[in-house]
């Protein structure tokens, strides 16, 4: 009989594993994700791999950026702390898949909002943290200033996975010009091929363009050509099915967008409870029930502006500082000539 | 029928465990795909899959279909594997050769070669050929032109591409050569079986395959020319060559890696099957009037083969395997087309996973239903 008590051994193993499966399928129940974060104690949040401005881990291992700042803005939200998340960095190809498998909970990592992802793959994107457009660099010996100077032959490296590969086509195709993708699974080889001299060109996202020449071995030997050749707004996704979860990521979003427009900052959060504007003071809790909803309590977006700050204080600490995107461009206020413009928290 | 219930028990329990487990996942991968809204389908494979791919043997653009790229991929890892395997056996079987060679100097230059690639991880190879070769080789305009029509550069090599006329004819008068050369060897083993007659065949061959082309260029009216590849300016400081092949760094430097990888284990496997062989066989072989030549291509070689090929089908399927890790350097093979572009595009996970789990299946399976086949033939034959 001993012969067979490896077998058996196995057998029982595969069956309780089977077991532990099937309960956990079973206890899918309505906010499901909320409750799982507030049991495990952090917000699980998919990043880049190193995207200077947007999410970047310094040698400490601290994250920052403004797609950071929106899962911090959660974190600070459900859980009252804006450092209880960890954060999980992810390639352009690996993200959706780490969202709906449920590695993840946010996906916050200058990710495109097109239909096709929207609808098709199980996501759902929840607003624009960042608007951007796909451009192109290039080396300024090559004397080129304008895409209008590409000729046939021309190589262009960019990532794989990405929007950027399906514009690229777009583009050289309209103009009729004969290209070579190059296409890499990590920015940094990306970038490394492209400083190496290995393509003429460098294409993806203008912001993730300025960003990626601060890593470069000169950055002042490269410029970003001024057209832009595609609309890419940058936002956070979630996994579909949970429209709770999807609440409380797009709201922490539009209360830090909100904040700047009515002048709520770090500092002054406190002080604005006892403001005479109404819409001021629900968006620091002093007014309505408007955490009851998400199940959360009144004061969720005060700790958002006290721990995070304002969209205007994250774009500032993260892009306009660090020299990567000095102008605001259109992610300034609808109030002073953007397209930032959220629903009012009310 | 007298088998008994504790014969087939275990049997039949792992059976239905292995059924159960499945089962499991797929019902439960279909329970979540239904609850996140992602249909199941190889519905996508007909649609337009717009986006391009730097390399391809067959016509290919954003306008056809992901078949279509999944067809570019697969063609491309078929073409670095079948590349890095015949590279990998020459360089794996001259290195075998030479660890076993009685000069201190080859000898110990070939056992250092295979201890060091071998213990350096594939991967890092990959990127220091590809990184170090790209920041090594010089730009296009900079390039030294190789016999004078090639180029070596960053963007790849360029090299002066065949213009034939009547390529037919030329083709034909290969396969007669070939043909005929093997109707020769066939005459001449029955020679030397039935009078013990011996007939030059390898000069005969060396010749036919030699003059039938050339008498095809003569009177058969075949013409090659070259094209050969020019420098155009693109911008200021950038350019790049026109006409002719290119072929990209990428395939360059990983066929390279994976041969320069894969040839140590070759080498250990053709080492040891060489040795395998007893001193007394060719020490037999010498007293009974063999020239040592004879004795390597009669005796050694064919018992050593048989030691040699079970374990270098393992490196032929090794490395095709690991040609998968072409994503990390640009190449555009299986994994960075399809399972990697395609997937991301279309976002179905596990039909393009499903699809390019069996296409490796498919592509080992037959390099070792290949190689078995071989093996058997070259087995001990009772008479």
């Amino acid at each position: 009989m001993f012969k067979y008590l490896k077998q058996l051994t196995s057998l029982v193993a595969m069956v309780a594993v089977l077991f532990a499966f099937t309960t956990e399928s079973m206890a899918a129940k309505k906010s499901k994700t909320l409750k799982n974060t507030q049991k495990k104690g952090f917000v699980r949040c998919g990043v880049s791999q190193g995207l200077p401005g947007f999410s970047n881990a310094d040698a400490a291992g601290n994250w920052t950026g403004v797609d950071v700042d929106v899962c911090r803005a959660v974190a600070a939200a459900v859980l009252g702390d804006a450092n209880k998340v960890k954060f999980t960095p992810l390639s352009a190809k690996e993200r959706f898949t780490a969202l709906t498998s449920g590695e993840i909970d946010i996906l916050s990592r200058n990710t495109t909002w097109t239909l096709s992802r929207d609808a098709d793959i199980g996501l759902t994107f929840v607003g624009v943290n960042f608007y951007d457009g796909q451009g192109f660099m290039v080396r300024k010996s090559s004397g080129i200033t304008s895409t209008s100077q590409f000729k046939n032959g021309i190589s262009a490296c960019t990532n794989i996975g990405t929007t950027t590969e399906l514009n690229m086509r777009d583009f050289f195709n309209s103009r009729g010009i004969s290209y070579e993708p190059v296409a890499f699974e990590k920015a940094d080889e990306v970038v490394a091929a492209y400083d190496a001299g290995r393509c003429d060109t460098y294409t993806t996202d203008k912001s993730g363009l300025a960003a990626q020449r601060t890593k470069m071995k000169n950055p002042d030997e490269h410029i970003v050509l001024p057209e832009t050749i595609s609309k890419e707004p940058l936002g956070p996704v979630v996994r579909q099915g949970d429209s709770v979860w999807e609440d409380i990521v797009r709201w922490s979003l539009n209360t830090m967008i909100e904040a700047e427009e009515y002048g709520i900052t770090s500092a002054n959060a406190d002080s604005m409870k006892t403001s005479d504007n109404p819409q001021i003071k629900r968006l620091v809790g002093a007014e309505g029930e408007m955490g009851a909803a998400f199940g959360l309590d009144n004061e969720w977006n005060l700790r958002i502006i006290k721990q995070v700050g304002n969209y205007g204080e994250s774009y500032k600490r993260n892009i306009a500082d660090t020299g990567i995107l000095p102008d605001r461009g259109p992610n300034e206020l609808w109030t002073k000539g953007g397209i930032l413009y959220v629903p009012p928290s009310r | 029928m007298n088998f008994k219930l504790k014969d087939i028990g275990p049997q039949l329990m792992t059976v239905i465990a292995v059924v159960l487990v499945f089962g499991f996942f797929t019902y439960n991968a279909q329970v979540n795909m239904e609850n996140r809204g992602i249909d199941f389908g190889y519905g996508f494979l007909s649609q337009e899959s717009s986006f391009d791919v730097q390399f391809s043997l067959i016509e290919y653009d954003g306008s056809h279909s992901y078949f279509r790229a999944y067809l570019v991929g697969l063609l491309n890892t078929i073409l670095v594997s079948v590349i890095g395997i015949i590279l990998a056996t020459i360089l794996g079987v001259i290195v075998g050769i030479a660890r076993l060679s009685p000069n201190y100097l080859i000898n110990k230059f070939a056992a250092f070669y295979v201890e060091f690639f071998r213990n350096i991880p594939l991967l890092l190879q990959i990127f220091f050929w590809y990184f170090a070769a790209l920041r090594a080789l010089p730009l296009p305009q900079d390039a030294e032109p190789m016999f004078g029509v090639s180029f070596l550069t960053i963007k790849g090599l360029f090299v002066p591409a065949f213009i034939w006329q009547n390529f037919n004819i030329f083709f034909y008068s290969i396969l007669a050569a070939i043909i005929a050369i093997i109707v020769i060897r066939i005459h001449a083993k029955k020679l030397q079986e039935t009078q013990g007659k011996q007939t030059p065949v390898l000069l005969i061959s060396i010749g036919l395959i030699l003059i039938l082309p050339l008498l095809s260029f003569l009177i058969g009216g075949v013409r090659l020319s070259f094209e050969v590849p020019v420098l155009k300016q693109l911008a200021t400081t950038s350019f790049i060559y026109e006409g002719g092949v290119s072929l990209p760094p990428e395939l360059i430097a990983l066929a390279l890696s994976l041969s320069l990888y894969t040839a140590t284990f070759i080498a250990e496997c053709v080492r040891a099957g060489i040795q395998g062989v007893g001193k007394g066989q060719k020490e037999a072989a010498a007293s009974i009037g063999l020239t040592p030549n004879q004795v390597l291509k009669l005796v050694v070689m064919p018992q050593a083969l048989r030691i040699i090929i079970p374990p270098t089908t393992n490196q032929y399927l090794n490395l095709t395997k690991n040609s998968s890790l072409a994503a990390a350097i640009a190449y555009p093979d299986l994994v960075l087309v399809f399972a990697g572009t395609a997937l991301m595009q279309t976002g179905k996970a596990i039909e393009i996973v499903s699809i390019t789990m069996f296409t490796y299946l498919s592509l080992s399976i037959s390099i070792s239903l290949l190689m078995n086949w071989y093996n058997k033939k070259i087995a001990i034959t009772e008479k």
